[in-house]
């Protein structure tokens, strides 16, 4: 019945299952399964003790940061933000280096510096997860810029939340890269919540990508727990920033079903609305539906890839445990890149 | 083979050094608010904009955040930005990239990158522009751990300076006295750097060392021929870099002299000085010291309008004659 329906649909179907094989789209599920086990990985780590510090977990976010990333080049580039994890495995990160991260150890990629509010690959274009609201847009108009000038056919994303639209920062480098045309993307994961504070205490406009008429570029809303929607809104950005027609704002509306970190209690939202997300409007529950309805799947593929994931975690997570701590003697370095006395 | 030295004036020799290392380098842009075709606010950049173009010599808008941080980001992925803030009181604007960001980048992702960003600051009091234009923050910056911090106080070595920061992979930030850009020195010309991190003995003394940044080597200088002819002879040393500080150069001229007067602009209280007194006060020359370290610094209040309170705000050559001439002949 799913493939008489698909064919009957083909000339309308949603944007990712024509643009994408049944096997990109499959990695589209396994990345976001991968995100999401992660994620609890590092959360039940920490409870156990073997992480400490902070996080910021995106459970609930997956479909965004795959439908941003999934139209992206490894040489193509991103800035994150403390709610970053997502955005590194999207971006093609390896989970068990990312573990180590979260771990401490010098097999980390940050080798321990960094831990899980600066998690970055560079070799994947991943600049960084950014400890600082809004600290990673200049950063990426920066990118940006490099990237016109020495012509190398790079586009930049920078992520952010929603809690970032009403810093000076955004507001400055939207500007900037819109008299400069920079190849760029922003893209405002608005999950309703900058720590506490509603969009709707915290906001003058009904939606962020509104603001985009002020920089005289795009705004585009999509609903961020759709896959195909939210890659749709990419690639259409991503072809515009490459073209040399400038940058894009696209608000990817979803939530986050975790606190904002681990001191978060709960007391601005509601346990019915936490579960009318999860339970109504999951991206992963969302994309398996379709993409069983569309013939990519069945069940059994749901498992093998649910399966294999989870040894991927359970695999990344021992070869954490298993790397070297970073010698107290090297306090101080990657301060600079030469030694100085 | 003999290099031409000319008298240049210290903005004359940044625009020099700028035009150099452009010339060398494309991948070396300025950046800033009003350095295109008003050529800076102090006429540093000049006419730079006809010779390399408006995207290499880049007006920025009045954005000094989203400015900063798009020369970090461009530092990043590339390319080698040289960053006026137009003057250094609004470097408190654009403090998050440069501390959060700029300093912190390569250390957080582990060494994976670096950060070869150049950022000029036009500082100091004494233009009659009050307030909010003319303070010394650089012992704000120098505090910062992955930051450099130079302070040139000469025409010959803002120029070695600059082209050094410019081939330098970590962020340098560039303090610039507004009352030396008119001040003219030999400059030679072509690619020459002169280190970061090093100090220089400005004048050779035995009784008396003053160690002092910027604008105030000049005035110590002044006050060390003047103390000359009272038989009080004055080692000056210029620190020219406040991080990394050199230490030997300081260590040594103490041990020689014995006696230690710190000269800066900077509010007095927890500068640069401070700084300097506690290295020497923890070092093999605190047993050489015949007396107290003494201190000479900015008053502890913000920077007047009116001229004569201006001129009393920070340090002045009488001022410096007479607390050397008290330290050399120990009333102190």
């Amino acid at each position: 019945m799913a493939t008489a329906k698909k064919a009957a649909e083909q000339s309308n179907l949603p944007f990712a299952y024509t643009r994408y094989s049944h096997e990109q789209l499959k990695d589209v599920l396994r990345k976001m399964y991968l995100i999401r086990r992660f994620e609890e990985g590092a959360e039940d780590s920490y409870m156990r003790g073997l992480i400490h510090g902070t996080m910021h977990l995106s459970i609930g976010q997956e479909a965004s940061a795959m439908g941003i990333c999934m139209p992206l080049t490894d040489e193509d580039q991103i800035t994150s933000t403390h709610r970053g994890h997502g955005h590194s495995i999207a971006k093609g990160a390896d989970v068990k280096k990312m573990f180590a991260e979260f771990f401490g150890k010098t097999t980390g990629y940050c080798k321990g510096r960094g831990g899980s509010m600066h998690i970055a690959d560079v070799s994947k274009g991943n600049l960084g997860a950014n400890g600082i609201v809004a600290g990673g847009i200049p950063i990426a108009v920066g990118a940006a810029l490099s990237a016109k000038r020495l012509g190398n056919g790079k586009v930049v994303v920078s992520f952010f939340g929603d809690g970032a639209n009403n810093e000076g920062a955004f507001h400055e480098s939207l500007n900037m890269a819109s008299i400069w045309k920079l190849p760029v993307i922003f893209v405002c994961e608005n999950n309703g919540y900058g720590m506490s504070t509603s969009t709707a205490r915290s906001t003058a406009v009904a939606n962020i990508a509104d603001r985009a008429a002020a920089y005289s570029m795009p705004g585009v809303i999509v609903d961020g727990n759709n896959f195909s929607e939210v890659a749709e809104a990419s690639h259409a950005a991503i072809e515009r920033a490459r073209a040399g027609e400038g940058p894009t704002l696209i608000e990817s509306k979803t939530y986050r079903y975790r606190g904002h970190s681990k001191s978060d209690r709960n007391r601005y939202r509601t346990k019915e609305e936490i579960e009318d997300w999860m339970t109504n409007r999951d991206p992963i529950a969302l994309f398996e539906t379709e993409l069983k309805e569309f013939g990519v799947i069945d069940d059994h593929g749901i498992e093998a890839i649910r399966e294999d994931v989870a040894r991927e975690i359970a695999a990344g997570i021992e070869y954490a445990k298993e790397g070297p701590m970073p010698e107290i003697s090297d306090l101080a370095r990657f301060v600079y890149t030469e030694e100085v006395a | 083979m003999d290099v031409a030295v000319r008298e240049l004036s210290y903005s004359q020799a940044i625009q020099e050094a700028m035009a150099i290392a452009m010339e060398a380098d494309e991948r070396v842009i300025l950046m800033g608010e009003d350095i295109g075709v008003y050529g800076g606010a102090f006429q540093v950049t000049g006419d730079l904009v006809e010779r390399f173009g408006p995207d290499r010599v880049m007006d920025t808008p009045i954005s000094e955040l989203g400015g900063a941080g798009v020369a970090v980001g461009a530092a990043v992925t590339g390319l080698r930005p040289i960053f006026e803030f137009q003057f250094s009181d609004f470097a408190t604007l654009g403090m998050e990239q440069i501390v959060n960001q700029a300093a912190k980048m390569r250390f957080m992702l582990g060494g994976e990158v670096s950060v070869p960003v150049v950022m000029r600051f036009p500082a100091g009091s004494g233009t009659g522009a009050a307030a909010q234009h003319s303070q010394s923050l650089e012992a704000w910056l120098a505090h910062v751990p992955g930051l450099k911090v130079i302070q040139p106080a000469t025409p010959h070595d803002v120029k070695g300076m600059l082209l050094a920061a410019v081939a330098d992979p970590d962020p340098v930030m560039i303090f610039e006295h507004k009352l030396l850009y008119k001040m003219k020195g030999p400059v030679p010309e072509g690619h020459y750097t002169v280190p970061i991190g090093k100090a220089e003995v400005r004048r050779e003394g035995r009784d008396l060392t003053i160690v002092a940044t910027s604008i105030m080597v000049h005035k110590a200088l002044e006050a060390a021929e003047t103390l000359a002819g009272e038989g009080i002879d004055i080692e000056v040393i210029d620190l020219r870099t406040i991080r990394p500080i050199d230490r030997e150069t300081v260590i040594a001229s103490v041990k020689k002299t014995s006696r230690l007067l710190c000269v800066y602009e900077a509010v007095k209280t927890l500068g640069i000085g401070a700084e300097i007194s506690a290295m020497i006060a923890e070092s093999e020359a605190f047993d050489y010291l015949d007396a107290p370290i003494v201190r000479l610094g900015g008053a502890e209040t913000p920077i007047p309008y009116n001229p004569e309170l201006e001129k009393a705000a920070v340090p002045q050559v009488p001022g410096i004659i007479a607390a050397a001439r008290d330290l050399a002949k120990g009333v102190r």
